[in-house]
């Protein structure tokens, strides 16, 4: 009778999980399918199996620039927050508690802000720079890729800060200690205890950048989009199929790329147990 | 050796006398060689003074020991000497050069740590040749009259290093599969390879089980014969400091002790801190009777020491070993009866109660629990030092007819020679000073800073929020750094009037 | 004796380039802010814009009405959320790491192309752009959000907390309600915290899925700013900072009371 009733509770179980699971991947999966077909919305009449979004797709030269937008700011503001997220967090690290408690609370002031205020903070700045103190800014890609790196560093520091609470205090003492002076004791001695963490930022910073829209929406130009402006303002007027090959594709690359990843930190863990 | 005889010289170390080791040890760089000088180093962290005006002359080649209990100041003034804390104040001289303002990459020390701090990445050779290769050395034919080491010159180096630390074959091993005292080797290679002129030990051997670290104690006093540059070794074990060292330095509350050789703490050590925080001890309070005559516990002892005020209150310190324990035969210096006795290997040690005093006794012969005693002392087994106080003193302010306010709070004591408003110098015996558990109960809070021992009662310092010391007798041992009230026994207290110019020269009697 | 002062290197300077960033990008723009909604059409200083923001009623119930939504969606996700990471924790589902990595892939994606391909479905089941189709749309699209922080805190409660509790005689359903809820609450806070205040921001979620009767307070600043309305924007923009100090002081109270009752219970 106990045992009738587990496998019961059990079986519920299965249906909770599978029923949430089904609510978040229909819409991915029927965007898939569709992505196939040229009906003109999802659920429509299949027709026939084609391949014409996605030639459509790379004649829409519109959405081709901001998709290339999206990941040039990605990346370059991702490269930059590494390297600043992690130097900041070094030296974070090694400060005293009073000093070191006003620095990490600034630097999670964008974290917990409202992402509107800080999107019209970002703007005002620029109207400041410009008009009052007189430097050349411009809405653009060079403002979009600073207010990205601004952004996204606090959340390397979240992930390399760990990391380095975990390392032997003296080491860049040691490092030091033996000769080496601060650059070369943390390009040769800091930075190679943490290279994990800080793909692991970049990654992170990487797709909060992919991800962003209000900051993106107040500080970029009319004429520069990326995918999310470029959807947001699709779906509110008239937003083209071929949006659907490019969510495919991105799917696809996402799917790839996370289990690559998880297969590639299985090894990594198998090894160090055979150790 | 000049240094050393004016520390012989001297019994007591106090913040004053700072200063005169400062002088000798300054007039011995120029005779003797001082590789490194401390010259009145101050080191503040968040408004907390971790070293205290400090002074210090190391002679080149020695091993020297510094020496206390946790939050001493020792690894502080460890690494103001490598160059990893800047001091507050003062100036620290590495071979008669400044180096307070060099960065630690360029000082000629090196640091073995105490977790090592091999780095992760690299291999056992990589670490040891980590400082080698950054490393400029002088050569005529060279461009600018400096190049780097070749390959084959650190390879020849590393090897070396890594032989004289046991480790020859280990070079490609990754330093996270080695033992503890492997790693411990490894870090010492890796310091002594770059020939420091000074070595840095902050507590190497304290992450090692007992008996790997007497196998590395002997070797690093091998190795330090062998390679003959100064060690500075931080440790708060007093055993290793005096089998290891040449010179101990023993500090206390970001204060130097006493500095001598290990002999000489042990025997002579300068004040009750030491000799409490050295080996086991008994310690008196006695009074200098007249020169070569002490008088402790009600009896009068010879001694060896003279110089004293007569009937000077002094503290008096006597090893357990020192004392001759043998069946009673009712004339002895005191006579008792034994209250325990353990074994400890290769002597018992016996609680002796004696008038009124519990004796600690270490012999080689066993006298059971309840058996009677006779114990003596010889003439030059008995240690008197100079109290460093006798009686709290404190500059108060009247503020009503029955209550004077000192050292941050109002406590009530009948005042009738003194009006409202009138300064007074308080005093307030060890005795009349009651602490309380809960610091609501006191007048005033504080944190408990010492507790010795004194045989018959504990001899407590604490430290209060208005920045004074108090002393107190009690029969209660109090925990170090606990919260504390404290209350005063008004009966006890005695008033001054207080001027300015008096407490002057009462202070220069006082000296 | 002279002061030396610090011309040696500390490893702190590392931080510099970071703080300089943090100063001229994050707290001058605060500063800009405040400045702004100080300054009136004319550049001089007035409390216009303040007054503005406690009298004009649209204003005002738009902030309501925000609260509102961000509150019931924040509601619904957690609803749903708990009772899945629940689940994902317990055995033998704990042990299927693909399974939870599946809730979570969806953070990876895009959330426009996210919400574009769930509009799409909506209109399929019939569902049309409106006030609950704005709030399907949030709940959607933070649902990982939520369910991260509260399953990785279920999966990390040591198991002998419920074995102990079954030991002293308590039933699944009270070990539920009086150990696993309450050590689990640092995770749910986490999770209303990524929520609850971003949803104030995520007007095209609500622009798109929703119409005027479930705009956020977001998509009110946004619009002022396109009619380069700064002043009255950086009020409101000011009002919703104070909104954010105060929710995280409620947030940490509450992080730090049961901070407090876990230390307890370790006593115990």
């Amino acid at each position: 009778m106990k045992k009738k009733s587990a496998s019961v509770w059990l079986v519920a179980r299965w249906i909770i999980i599978l029923a949430v699971l089904i609510a978040i991947y229909l819409p991915l999966i029927m965007i898939i399918l569709y992505s196939f077909s040229t009906a003109r919305s999802v659920g429509g009449d299949f027709g026939s199996f084609t391949f014409a979004l996605y030639e459509n797709l790379f004649k829409n030269d519109n959405l081709l620039a901001a998709t290339k937008n999206t990941l040039i700011i990605g990346l370059v503001s991702a490269f930059i927050s590494t390297i600043l997220g992690t130097t900041a967090a070094i030296g974070i690290h090694y400060m005293r508690r009073k000093v070191k408690g006003v620095v990490e609370t600034s630097s999670q002031i964008t974290v917990v802000n409202a992402e509107i205020v800080t999107a019209m903070g970002f703007f005002l700045l620029m109207l400041f720079l410009r008009e009052t103190v007189g430097l050349p800014v411009n809405k653009g890609m060079v403002w979009l890729i600073i207010a990205h790196t601004v952004i996204t560093t606090p959340y390397v520091i979240l992930t390399v800060s760990p990391r380095l609470k975990q390392l032997n205090p003296n080491l860049l003492e040691a490092s030091m200690d033996l000769g080496a002076g601060p650059m070369r004791s943390l390009l040769t001695v800091m930075l190679p205890q943490l290279a994990g963490a800080m793909v692991s930022g970049f990654a992170l910073a990487f797709t909060l950048s992919l991800d962003d829209f209000v900051v993106t929406s107040l500080n970029t130009s009319a004429n520069i989009d990326t995918i999310s402006t470029y959807v947001y303002a699709g779906l509110r007027h008239n937003l083209k199929n071929d949006i659907r090959a490019l969510s495919t594709i991105i799917f696809v690359i996402v799917l790839a790329v996370l289990i690559a990843f998880n297969i590639m930190k299985d090894k990594k863990a198998k090894q160090q147990k055979l150790k | 050796m000049s240094l050393v005889k004016k520390f012989q010289e001297d019994g007591n170390v106090d913040a004053h006398e700072n200063e005169v080791i400062g002088e000798s040890a300054n007039v011995s760089l120029k005779r003797s060689e001082n590789i490194i000088e401390v010259k009145g180093v101050t080191k503040v962290y968040d408004g907390v003074t971790v070293l205290d005006n400090l002074s210090l002359g190391i002679k080149r080649g020695q091993f020297v020991t510094l020496l206390g209990p946790s939050g001493c100041g020792k690894t502080t003034l460890l690494r103001c000497i490598a160059g990893f804390e800047t001091p507050t104040e003062g100036e620290i001289y590495i071979s008669g050069v400044p180096i307070t303002d060099v960065p630690p990459f360029k000082r000629p020390v090196n640091t073995v740590f105490q977790k090592y701090a091999l780095f992760p990445h690299l291999n056992v050779f990589k670490n040891v040749a980590f400082g080698l290769k950054l490393k400029k050395i002088s050569d005529p034919t060279a461009k600018k009259g400096v190049r780097k080491y070749t390959k084959a010159e650190i390879e020849e180096k590393v090897n070396n290093a890594l032989k004289l630390v046991g480790l020859e074959d280990y070079g490609h091993r990754d330093v996270n599969s080695l033992s503890g005292g492997q790693q411990q080797r490894v870090a010492i290679a890796r310091a002594i390879v770059c020939e420091p002129q000074v070595l840095l030990l902050d507590e190497p051997l304290g992450a090692l089980d007992l008996k790997m670290r007497k196998e590395m104690q002997i070797e690093l006093k091998k190795m330090h014969e062998r390679l003959g540059i100064t060690f500075i070794f931080v440790t708060h074990d007093q055993e290793e400091a005096l089998t290891m060292s040449d010179i101990v330095v023993v500090m206390n509350d970001g204060a130097i002790q006493q500095v001598a050789w290990p002999k000489k703490i042990y025997d002579e050590p300068s004040n009750a801190f030491v000799a409490d925080f050295i080996g086991e001890s008994n310690i008196f309070t006695g009074v200098m009777t007249k020169d070569f005559v002490i008088t402790i516990l009600n009896k009068s002892l010879k001694c060896v020491d003279k110089g004293f005020e007569k009937n000077e209150k002094v503290d008096v310190v006597v090893r357990p070993e020192d004392i001759i324990i043998t069946e009673s035969h009712g004339n002895g210096q005191f006579d008792g009866e034994v209250l325990s006795t353990v074994f400890k290997g290769t002597y018992y040690e016996m609680e002796v109660l004696a008038s009124d005093y519990e004796f600690t006794v270490q012999s080689q012969k066993e006298f059971k629990q309840g058996s009677k005693v006779s114990l003596e002392i010889e003439p030059d087994n008995i240690h008197i030092m100079k109290k460093r106080l006798t009686i709290n003193k404190y500059i108060g302010k009247v503020v009503a007819e029955n209550a004077v306010e000192f050292c941050g709070g109002t406590f009530e004591i009948p005042t009738t020679d003194y009006e409202v408003g009138d300064e007074v110098i308080v005093y307030v015996p060890f005795t009349a000073v009651e602490l309380t558990d809960d610091e609501e109960d006191g007048v005033i809070g504080a944190n408990v800073t010492q507790s010795v021992y004194r045989g018959t009662y504990f001899q407590v310092q604490v430290f209060t929020d208005s920045d004074d010391d108090f002393y107190i007798d009690t029969s209660d041992e109090w925990d170090m750094d606990d919260r504390v009230g404290i209350k005063i026994d008004a009966s006890q207290v005695r008033l001054e009037r207080y001027s300015p110019e008096e407490e002057k020269s009462n202070e220069e009697e006082q000296k | 004796m002279k002061k030396s002062k610090s011309k040696v290197f500390r490893p702190t300077a590392f931080a510099f380039p970071y703080i300089a960033v943090t100063v001229v990008f994050v707290i001058v723009p605060l500063i800009l802010v405040l400045v702004y909604a100080f300054k009136g059409a004319d550049g001089s200083f007035t409390f216009d814009n303040f007054a503005k923001v406690f009298t004009d009623a649209d204003t005002l119930s738009q902030l309501a009405k925000t609260i509102g939504i961000a509150a019931l969606s924040t509601v619904i996700c957690l609803l749903i959320a708990y009772p899945v990471a629940y689940i994902l924790a317990s055995s033998p589902f704990n042990k299927m790491a693909i399974l939870s990595l599946l809730f979570i892939i969806p953070m990876w994606i895009n959330f426009m192309l996210r919400i574009f391909a769930l509009q799409s479905i909506l209109n399929l089941f019939g569902i049309q752009k409106g006030f609950w189709a704005a709030i399907i749309g949030l709940v959607y699209d933070f649902f990982p959000y939520m369910l991260l922080p509260i399953y990785t805190v279920l999966l990390n409660i040591d198991k002998s907390y419920g074995e102990a509790s079954r030991d002293l005689g308590a039933n699944s359903v009270t070990t539920f309600f009086k150990v696993t809820l309450p050590l689990s609450l640092p995770g749910v806070i986490s999770g209303i915290s990524m929520m609850f205040m971003p949803v104030f921001s995520s007007y095209a979620i609500t622009m798109t899925m929703g119409d005027m009767s479930s705009n956020v307070f977001g998509a009110k600043i946004a619009t002022l700013f396109d009619l380069h309305n700064y002043g009255y924007g950086s009020a409101l923009s000011f009002v919703l900072l104070l909104l954010v100090v105060a929710v995280m002081f409620i947030g940490s109270y509450f992080s730090g009371r049961t901070a407090k009752t876990l230390k307890r219970g370790k006593v115990l």
